[in-house]
């Protein structure tokens, strides 16, 4: 039962930082239409530019906020840049276009920093959380307080300011939202601020929690990132947010209890083919 | 040696992007998932003959189908799954069959396979140059097989389910059989390039099968044309022969890959021979004439 629990635990951190990285996709999808494959590019930037920040000043404030700031300088300029261009043209063109730019950033940030794994070892003032025989590490706790403060932030974003309702307006239909005098084109950029904003945290996260900063690094987060927005229902945050934690949760219980030679990623993909198969609109999701 | 070895991936390039046609070019079904079907056809001949010891021939019949049977799969999954959201079950697929190469001991797991026979014709090895000739022939058949897609009854329903799919739905095309059709058809002839590949290699290992390896098709393809079949012969034997002529392509080669992507789909996204292209119209022109 312990065993059982502490496996909860540990799946709900890892669904949470799943989470972060997702709700950037999931908003870009609501206000654009497009799945945003170079999200995951914008993500390792943030760990790259934390681990950056952090050196320079040994300050983790710092350097959440230099991981937050250059992600969300480079999501507003790949909008300006790559997606606002290809607007209007098949869904094909921009996912191949974003894959595209996904592909080159990893070989950037390999040929700038090194194929070679970097060390992420921030001094925690958090303690390691014992009760009942649960274990809740410092990297945890951080990770848990600071997903959450950032998600609740989102959230009083979304529902209690005219911000907020000008992004859910677009979401639901552009059209109508431009005929009540919203300005889309803000409303698109501003999201894409937002949601690299938090992938770039989600980054810088991920960096420390596992103690390693690669170029790599964000290919898998993609794939899985795109898996997780579809099980939620696309565009839906509520559904993004029950999907990664799910999907956080599901994969570190099969990996702890079943012995089946398989790694945790594939059985995120194979969760997301059922769910195409069967609930194509996802789990949340209304269509 | 070294021209052969070059012209004879090259061969298994096209056999790929022309595969690739078939399902995106011509029936319009985006899939970013070409390269595990390569695998699967690889692993399908490797095992044969290597663990079973069965000779080259069936094992690459037998590679074609178990390709196209994967194919098959995926292309009744494509019945409820469209547009961007099976680009990504195309990319889901392929991260679960390369997962499944390279932890299921069955497959050699992380050691991939290696020693494979190379083909024999009436009791000889084949060298080289008998290879190349094969791999032509294999490029040739590819070519026949889309060909005949092209300007049959056939072709046209694939043609009508690209443009609009409830239109041809509509006009009576039965959709979903030609999905699966275009599907099967594709990916049996990524099964032909994987039997290929592995007895030409005589090493593989799950790795050579991934996602990245997927894109360099579709870039390929893209960059000669999407839809045509010069530009997937033509995108193949560029994109194969650049690196080998250019270091720092070589070196960069994800790089140029992702760059030309993008910059292919923002500016040229009809490719260098594409029927809407800039060559593409001026040779259009010169035949009507």
């Amino acid at each position: 039962m312990t065993t059982l629990a502490q496996q909860l635990i540990n799946g709900l951190t890892v669904g949470s930082l799943y989470a972060l990285m997702a709700l950037g996709l999931t908003m870009v999808y609501g206000v654009m239409r497009v799945l945003h494959i170079a999200h995951a590019g914008v993500f390792t930037l943030g760990a790259y530019a934390g681990l950056w920040g952090f050196r320079w000043t040994g300050s983790f404030w710092v350097a959440l906020l230099a991981a937050m700031a250059a992600a969300t300088l480079f999501g507003l300029a790949m909008e300006r840049w790559v997606y606002s261009p290809l607007l209007g043209k098949p869904p094909i063109t921009t996912l191949i276009a974003s894959i595209g730019v996904f592909i080159a950033l990893e070989e950037i940030y390999r040929i700038v920093a090194g194929p070679e794994p970097y060390g992420f070892e921030v001094r925690l003032l958090l303690p390691d959380l014992r009760a009942a025989g649960l274990l809740l590490t410092a990297p945890q706790l951080l990770v848990a307080l600071v997903t959450g403060a950032l998600l609740l932030g989102l959230w009083l974003l979304l529902a209690r300011t005219g911000i907020g309702l000008a992004i859910r307006a677009v979401s639901q239909d552009g059209e109508i939202a431009t005929a009540c005098g919203m300005d889309p084109r803000r409303i698109v950029a501003l999201t894409f601020a937002i949601g690299s904003a938090l992938a770039g945290a989600a980054g810088m996260l991920v960096g420390i929690f596992y103690n390693s900063v690669s170029p790599t690094m964000g290919s898998v987060t993609a794939y899985k990132g795109l898996a997780i927005i579809v099980l939620g229902g696309l565009g839906s945050i509520p559904g993004t947010v029950l999907g990664a934690l799910l999907v956080g949760v599901v994969e570190t219980l099969v990996i702890g209890l079943v012995d089946f030679p398989l790694p945790r990623d594939a059985w995120a993909f194979l969760a997301m083919i059922a769910v195409f198969l069967v609930r194509p609109q996802g789990l949340l999701g209304v269509k | 040696m070294y021209v052969y070895t070059v012209a004879t991936l090259v061969g298994i390039y096209c056999i790929l992007t022309l595969g690739l046609n078939t399902i995106t070019g011509i029936a319009g079904q985006i899939s970013l998932g070409h390269a595990a079907f390569l695998g699967i056809g690889a692993y399908t001949s490797a095992v044969l003959t290597v663990s079973y010891g069965w000779d080259f021939w069936p094992a690459l019949i037998a590679a074609v189908v178990a390709a196209g049977g994967a194919g098959a799969l995926v292309g009744a999954a494509a019945i409820r799954v469209r547009e961007d959201f099976l680009a990504i079950t195309t990319m889901g697929v392929n991260f679960v069959v390369v997962a499944v190469f390279l932890y299921f001991p069955f497959f050699g797991g992380a050691f991939g396979i290696g020693g494979i026979p190379a083909p024999r014709w009436f009791g000889a090895a084949l060298g080289k140059p008998g290879f190349l000739v094969l791999v032509v022939a294999g490029v040739l058949l590819a070519l026949a097989v889309n060909l005949w897609l092209l300007y049959s009854w056939a072709g046209l329903a694939l043609l009508a389910t690209r443009e609009d799919e409830d239109a041809a739905h509509a006009a009576g095309v039965d959709v979903r059989a030609f999905k699966i059709m275009a599907f099967t058809i594709g990916t049996a002839l990524a099964g032909l390039a994987g039997s290929f590949y592995a007895h030409y290699l005589t090493f593989i290992s799950a790795g050579d099968f991934g996602f990245p390896f997927s894109i360099t098709i579709l870039c390929m393809l893209v960059l000669g044309g999407i839809g045509t079949n010069r530009g997937a012969i033509a995108g193949a034997v560029i994109l194969g022969v650049l690196p080998e002529l250019s270091r720092p392509l070589a070196d960069y080669r994800m790089l140029t890959y992702g760059g030309l992507l993008l910059v292919l789909m923002r500016w040229a996204p009809h490719g260098l021979l594409g029927d809407a292209s800039l060559l593409g119209r001026a040779l259009a022109r010169r035949l009507e004439r």
